[in-house]
């Protein structure tokens, strides 16, 4: 029930963020641009204190040769998330599972990356990175653009990525990314995650994502439509910002066509794990 | 008038200056005692007067939290020491620098020659390690004000003083005995850090944000309906109504004299005396609540300027901003200074006594408030806290209302009336733009306003409208321009700008010399900026656009919309930026060109 409500909830989530991203706050230009605005009045008036005169040595104090203040608002800052490092057990595997993402980069303009991916002590299971670049494109949207690379399951994939990812009202973090490899096989990946604060230190991260492929991929047992969907809960503990660590829940599921593979390889085709990990940044 | 303290003071530092001043032609003095002390801290911070200082700007080993840390300092001083000129002197001070790092000083609300503000890249190159620069300039004004480095990050690793200038006749008021009262910030961390979390997480350093518990609380007291408007309000805009500091008591320790509050800085009076408090808020990025529980004060002036006497219970200090006022301690022997921080995160304290090791009680932290949609210019009685609920949350959804188109043009008289609350236009490098998350619907000036945390405690609070500078409006001419400057900002990012462009993408403001212009500021943030401009006064007008208040540095809470008039009477290139260290830092500056 409850993760009916997430994906209910996700969908509203999107919604909303579609036409938060097209909304865009509008500026009323002034009237009149500052510099026109003087209407000098020749003045008439005469200060009471005198304006000084100036002399040689004024100007000179005035205007050394100087390149101007330098200044630091063009820095280049990084950014890096490992939003889950954790081991997730239940069903009959236990694996270790990482999603991480990073950016460096300004304000407005960042090279992002991205990369999740699950092994168990044996194999990769599944295993991809992204390269984006991203440009701030509205207040709380960031359009993005670039690559991902499939490591597994075999065979591996290349894709173009285009997306965009954003703050959504109500703090919800969004990422919607849309790919395109060889043969014209296409996928999209919706996101999205929340913050919860019980305390200012005690953190519960509700997050669902939704897989969807454009058309079947038998090689990698994935049918088309809506693929697979992961929704979890993490609750965390920040004894720094930086660091904290958590206990969740995470619900796998796969659908239609790839629901159909994993059940003639004779796999779960729904999964409940619990988790623990460490959330980390730096 | 003055005590006998003082005079004792002004002697020997006299001396000491004579010694120094002496010492500057030959550069093999200075270092003999300096590297003997290399790297300790001298305590107290010393007074040094007369009209040649050497200052030497060096690293010093210094502990305010349990931790050792380098520290900049001036003489190994933290707070540099006081400097004491008098009105009309030339001043020569040669300042070395002994660091591996390029520094300057800046003469915070002092009149003078550009080649002379400390500025680098404007001023002057900087001084480099190993060189050392001479100021020399003939001090026009009087009062209290500070200096500090206009490098880097250097400010927020100590490297800030208190200035007093004395004035040439007598000043409007008396008194027995004085004191420094220089309030500042400190952190272990390096601030270079500080403001790389704050872009990674710009809410790194609040842990008083709103939590499942107060949701429910909220909803005990107030109802279901009213909270949850509420956090549709907020979440909606994707702000927080905690955000009042970026930095807080997590990494700072508040010095008061470079004292933390377990130190208990102390000014001695004697029973009887009228003594005068110079207060500086020398931080970096805190905002202050001054209060000395058990006394009234008088405020006398504002930036070193006189103000008409007007006696308060407390008073909000902006960051780089100073008040001179005068106590009259009587029935205790001890007095609490309590100096809390605007996000209440923690306070500098020390006391006021008869002798040393007395102490009152400290009080405990006022609650803290939140933001309401009025200090979001959002409309509303700005002093009535309750009044946001009453806003039904289309008012303010942020991309709701502007697009009524903006009354008609307005002229460059009709541009000053900030007191109306007419839906506000704003620049068009604003649409769009992605460093720009809040925009001011209906600012006001709201002079008259205790800010957030101050409405309704009880006590008189201090506002712009009560101060009224004690002087007629010195030029008394009509700025014949008036130029419309927004400070933007994007909390999320961490990113600040003048009408949404960083320092290093915008073009200077050019003014000409002996004009008179006007300044209207918009504050489309939800912080509180306190905004500086070099070289010139900032004279703050009234809701009737007269006027009013002579000042270095203007207090923009969020949410308001202020007035004042610059009278272009320095030839050069100057400063123009929020004195939020890390906001400047960050772009929230201008370069203002005053040319023939």
């Amino acid at each position: 029930m409850l993760r009916a409500r997430l994906r209910l909830f996700l969908l509203m989530l999107l919604a909303v963020c579609a036409t938060d991203a097209l909304a865009q706050e509008v500026a009323i230009p002034s009237p009149v641009p500052p510099q026109e605005q003087q209407g000098k009045i020749q003045a008439t008036q005469q200060p009471v204190t005198p304006i000084p005169p100036l002399t040689e040595e004024d100007r000179a104090a005035a205007f050394p040769g100087l390149g101007g203040h330098p200044a630091h608002d063009k820095k280049v800052f990084s950014f890096v998330l490992f939003d889950q490092l954790e081991w997730r057990t239940g069903g009959e595997t236990e694996t270790v599972n990482w999603d991480m993402t990073g950016w460096i980069g300004g304000d407005v303009h960042r090279l992002w990356f991205r990369t999740e991916g699950e092994t168990d002590e044996k194999r990769l299971h599944e295993g991809e990175a992204q390269l984006l670049y991203g440009r701030a494109f509205s207040r709380w949207w960031d359009f993005v653009a670039g690559v991902r690379q499939d490591i597994r399951p075999d065979p591996a994939r290349s894709w173009a990525a285009i997306g965009i990812q954003g703050l959504a009202p109500h703090f919800f973090e969004v990422r919607a990314t849309a790919y395109v490899g060889a043969s014209w096989r296409t996928q999209a990946r919706f996101e999205a995650e929340y913050e919860m604060l019980i305390t200012n230190r005690l953190i519960l991260q509700p997050r669902v994502e939704f897989n969807l492929s454009g058309k079947s991929d038998p090689e990698r047992s994935i049918g088309s439509g809506l693929t697979s969907a992961e929704e979890g809960l993490r609750l965390r503990y920040e004894f720094r910002r930086e660091f904290a660590p958590y206990v969740g829940i995470s619900w796998n599921q796969k659908f239609g066509g790839t629901a159909d593979f994993a059940r003639a390889e004779g796999e779960a085709t729904r999964a409940t794990r619990f988790t623990v990990g460490i959330r980390a940044w730096f | 008038m003055k005590s006998q303290n003082r005079t004792a003071l002004s002697r020997r530092t006299f001396v000491r200056g004579l010694a120094l001043g002496g010492a500057a032609a030959s550069l093999g003095f200075a270092p003999a005692s300096i590297w003997a002390q290399r790297n300790s801290l001298r305590e107290p911070t010393s007074t040094l007067s007369g009209t040649n200082f050497e200052l030497t700007i060096d690293e010093t080993t210094v502990n305010f939290t349990g931790a050792s840390r380098k520290a900049i300092t001036v003489n190994h001083s933290l707070p540099a020491p006081t400097l004491r000129w008098k009105q009309g002197d030339t001043v020569t001070l040669r300042v070395s620098n002994m660091t591996s790092e390029d520094t300057s000083i800046h003469w915070h609300g002092i009149l003078l020659p550009a080649n002379m503000d400390g500025v680098p890249g404007l001023s002057f190159h900087g001084i480099s390690p190993g060189d050392s620069y001479l100021y020399r300039f003939t001090v026009k004004q009087a009062g209290t004000y500070w200096y500090h480095s206009h490098s880097a990050f250097q400010e927020q690793r100590g490297l800030y003083g208190a200035l007093v200038i004395d004035p040439a006749e007598r000043p409007p008021f008396q008194y027995d005995r004085e004191h420094v009262v220089l309030l500042s910030d400190w952190t272990d961390e390096d601030p270079g850090r500080v403001l790389a979390k704050l872009k990674k997480q710009s809410d790194y350093y609040n842990f008083n944000q709103r939590t499942l518990g107060t949701l429910f609380s909220d909803i005990r007291n107030k109802g279901f309906g009213t909270t949850l408007s509420d956090r549709l309000m907020w979440g909606g805009m994707r702000m927080r109504p905690t955000d009042l500091a970026d930095v807080s008591g997590y990494t700072y320790t508040y010095l008061m004299n470079g004292t933390g509050p377990n130190g208990n800085w102390t000014g001695i009076f004697n029973k009887g005396e009228r003594v005068l408090l110079r207060f500086i808020n020398g931080s970096s990025m805190t905002y202050f609540d001054v209060r000395i529980p058990g006394m009234k004060m008088t405020v006398v002036a504002a930036d070193g300027q006189y103000v008409h006497p007007v006696t308060v219970d407390e008073f909000r200090i902006a960051v780089a901003e100073t008040f001179d006022v005068i106590v009259e301690p009587s029935g205790q022997d001890a007095y609490t200074i309590f100096a809390q921080s605007m996000d209440r995160t923690g306070y500098a304290a020390g006391s006021l006594a008869t002798r040393a090791g007395l102490k009152a009680d400290i009080p405990k932290l006022d609650s803290r408030q939140l933001l309401t949609m009025a200090d979001m210019g959002h409309g509303g009685n700005g002093t009535d806290p309750h009044a946001s609920h009453n806003v039904p949350p289309a008012a303010v959804d942020p991309h709701d209302g502007h697009n009524i188109p903006s009354a008609a043009p307005q002229d460059s008289h009709a541009g000053h009336n900030v007191s109306s609350s007419s839906m506000q236009s704003h620049p068009f490098s604003e649409k769009g733009n992605p460093l720009v998350d809040s925009q001011a619907m209906a600012p006001t000036a709201r002079l008259d306003d205790p800010g957030v945390g101050l409405r309704h405690n009880g006590r008189k609070v201090l506002t712009y409208k009560d101060l009224k500078s004690f002087f007629e409006d010195p030029d008394g001419r009509e700025p014949e321009r008036t130029f419309e400057l927004h400070l933007t900002g994007h909390m999320e990012k961490f990113a600040w700008s003048f009408d949404g462009t960083k320092f290093s993408n915008a073009d200077p403001l050019v003014l000409e010399y002996g004009e008179r212009v006007r300044i209207v500021l918009v504050n489309d943030t939800m912080m509180t900026h306190p905004i500086h401009l070099h070289g010139m006064w900032s004279d703050i007008e009234d809701d009737s656009g007269a006027f009013h208040l002579r000042k270095h540095t203007v207090d923009m809470p969020p949410g308001t919309k202020r007035a004042y008039r610059v009278r272009a009477d320095a030839l050069g290139r100057w400063a123009y930026h929020c004195h939020l260290l890390l906001h400047m830092e960050a772009g929230m500056m201008r370069e203002v060109r005053v040319i023939e």
